[in-house]
């Protein structure tokens, strides 16, 4: 019984990660933009985050709480959007492949991201590890009794709100129709340069968050350069998949995937090669889905129509 | 005209528009390229010296001297162009047909699995030459099967292939850290260790006194190969047909379902092999870094070099010579190796945007007099 509640409670601590990762990369696919970036927008956020943290607790004698939860916030926020309008910029205003411009913003990020959680102390003129105290206790903050920070309500919360959007309001089917048919939007007279552009940046913004959260709450405020952030990115776009393009199903989707990825820990008699078989369920569940969802050839299940494609109007 | 008529038409018309170009002069497409990475290279210098302080000059110049400085990082920097140029090559008919094999990582690292596993159990009974062939075989043979099954979920449910291939990436991962695991050598190391290292059984051999120059000429075999299939073989004709436009090819009377599996079963079947060159030619071990993203990489060289086999060596040394460039930078100036893929990763935003250039035209408004 300890071992299920131990396991509920990585799982969740986990799922939050790649929840804010797959509710930011949904809005971006409901709007035809597939975006390979998102690990490199995570690592954008979450390095973002150390270094704004980083800078203000070394900086002030007396770091403030609330200060520190600011300053981090903004910057990881800051840094994910300007990866979203790399990425909006070169593939809706200037055209080029999603698929190849989202790999190399991920090269990026993991570049930018790695670079400067191994330097960021030396350049500072500093020795050892990064550690930023005040601001992960910060994000640590919950409801009393319960193991949880702050953000991992945020992100249940956020993944509501993206749901109403997309589903409840205008603005969020004339999204939908940007993604499915972005000529016939066009015709309908929606802006379609400034829906891709909103869903892209608020999407990376979104993602961002799954950083912000990993590096102040999940790894504590620490920075090790095993690319694993990188890893939970790719699982994030997995998890869209899962929950085919619903950001309600986000929310259990990510826990499961925690029990998934986590499950191995508590499996007897596994040995540590067998543990590696264990880590691949998720993937492995995601194909399934994938494989099934297109069987069966439901409209509403499938990914937005146009995903991958850029729009021009002219091209006809 | 009066005033009034003017400033209607000022709002009518945008300041600028945007029509696709038929063609472009090859030297102008040129041109727009060689300033995009002027360009590119001048911000990069922005950030170094923003961030490190260091004279960019003199960074650009120790780049040099770690791709270049010696006749052994000349050879590491022709064995890793080589083995990025495989996967490029291998991913360059499926793109074509705009299928969007992103599976490269995990087609290289299950060939690697294969030829580690043979070189492993097989490096005492059997000799090298024997090992080498079945080891090929057999890498050929896995490569194949890891891109053949997205791709006949393609053909008859079209099933999203980006993200079928992605997975597959995982799945690959997994086992090879499995393998890792169950291979491990030393015990507790949890990695391979440089397998057979007394015997060299199983490593491709030296020819004429260079270690790599069998890398070189396999891989040139391959892209030589490949080119003429994609140009001048009636398969490649009905690949470039399937890309432009499914029902063209479908009223052509091409098996479209056929054409996805046979391409994406040689493009997997090229990557196990590049799986075979890294770890038989180059690392003469298997970790999950076998492929270290080179994958990914290919995918880029593949798309900016459309298709062109040539200029893919070119785009390959290229990014293989930043990233030997950053390392030395990064051993000479005391930084983080990572910053090649910072600036790796502007170089190619670059690159990425300036392709609009070349297939978009902007129209000035008119000016009225």
């Amino acid at each position: 019984m300890d071992g299920l509640f131990t396991l509920i409670q990585s799982a969740i601590a986990f799922g939050t990660i790649i929840m804010f990762g797959c509710v930011g990369e949904t809005l971006s696919e409901k709007g035809g933009n597939l975006n390979l970036g998102v690990p490199g927008i995570m690592y954008l956020g979450g390095i973002a985050s150390l270094a704004g943290a980083y800078g203000y607790e070394n900086a002030v004698e007396n770091p403030s709480k609330v200060i520190a939860f600011i300053v981090a916030l903004v910057c990881a926020v800051a840094a994910s959007v300007f990866g979203g309008l790399i990425y909006s910029f070169l593939t809706i205003s200037l055209r080029a492949n999603q698929n190849v411009t989202g790999l190399t913003l991920t090269i990026f990020g993991s570049g930018v991201a790695n670079f400067f959680g191994g330097s960021l102390s030396k350049l500072a003129g500093g020795v050892g590890q990064i550690s930023v105290p005040v601001t992960s206790s910060a994000y640590k903050v919950g409801i009393p009794g319960v193991n949880f920070g702050i953000l991992v309500y945020v992100a249940i919360v956020v993944a509501f709100v993206a749901q109403y959007f997309l589903t409840g309001t205008r603005k969020g089917l004339n999204l939908r129709a940007v993604g499915e048919n972005p000529a016939t939007a066009d015709a309908a007279g929606v802006n379609i340069v400034k829906y891709k552009y909103l869903a892209t940046c608020i999407g990376a913004a979104i993602s961002g968050l799954g950083g912000l959260y990993y590096v102040m709450d999940y790894t504590k405020g620490t920075w090790a350069n095993d690319g694993s952030l990188e890893n939970l990115g790719w699982l994030a776009l997995a998890l869209v998949i899962f929950t085919m393009w619903k950001p309600l199903n986000a929310i259990w989707g990510a826990y499961v995937f925690g029990v998934l990825f986590w499950l191995y820990y508590y499996v007897p008699g596994l040995g540590r090669s067998s543990q590696e078989l264990f880590k691949m369920i998720p993937y492995v569940v995601t194909i399934i889905v994938l494989i099934i969802v297109s069987m069966r050839n439901k409209r509403e299940n499938q990914a937005p129509a146009s995903l991958g494609e850029a729009y021009f109007r002219e091209d006809r | 005209m009066d005033k009034n008529n003017v400033s209607i038409n000022h709002v009518r018309e945008p300041l600028f528009h945007i029509a696709k170009r038929d063609r472009i002069a090859k030297p102008k497409a040129y041109a727009i390229r060689t300033v995009a990475i002027l360009l590119s290279l001048i911000v990069s210098a922005i950030v170094i010296v923003c961030i490190t302080g260091l004279n960019p000059l003199d960074v650009y110049v120790s780049m040099f001297k770690g791709a270049f400085g010696s006749n052994r990082r000349i050879w590491i920097t022709i064995r890793d162009t080589m083995v990025l140029l495989c996967i490029s090559v291998a991913l360059a008919p499926a793109f074509k047909m705009k299928f969007w094999n992103i599976g490269a990582e995990g087609q290289v690292l299950v060939g690697g699995i294969v030829t580690a596993g043979i070189m492993i159990y097989f490096g005492e009974a059997l000799p090298t030459p024997l090992l080498l062939v079945i080891m090929l075989g057999s890498s050929i043979v896995v490569g194949a099967i890891w891109g053949l099954i997205p791709a006949v979920f393609k053909a008859y449910f079209n099933t999203n292939e980006t993200l079928f291939t992605l997975m597959m990436n995982y799945v690959a991962i997994q086992f090879t850290s499995f393998f890792v695991a169950k291979w491990e050598n030393p015990f507790g190391s949890n990695s391979v260790g440089i397998i057979n290292s007394r015997t060299k059984s199983g490593w491709f051999p030296a020819i004429a006194g260079q270690q790599y120059l069998l890398n070189v000429i396999v891989v040139a075999i391959i892209t030589i190969g490949i080119y003429f299939y994609m140009r001048k073989s009636k398969q490649g004709y009905e690949i470039s047909v399937v890309g432009e436009s499914e029902n063209t090819a479908k009223y052509a009377g091409i098996n479209v379902k056929w054409v996805i599996i046979r391409t994406m079963v040689i493009s997997g079947a090229l990557c196990g092999l590049a799986g075979f060159i890294a770890v038989s030619g180059v690392d003469h071990t298997i970790s999950t870094g076998t492929a270290g993203g080179r994958g990914f990489t290919a995918i880029i060289v593949a798309w900016m070099s459309k298709f062109n086999a040539f200029v893919m060596l070119a785009v390959s040394f290229f990014l293989v010579f930043l990233d030997q460039g950053a390392k030395e930078i990064a051993s000479n100036f005391n930084l983080n190796e990572y910053a090649s893929e910072m600036v790796t990763g502007i170089i190619l935003f670059f690159i990425l945007g300036c392709e609009f250039f070349i297939n978009y035209k902007i129209i000035k408004r008119r000016e009225d007099k």
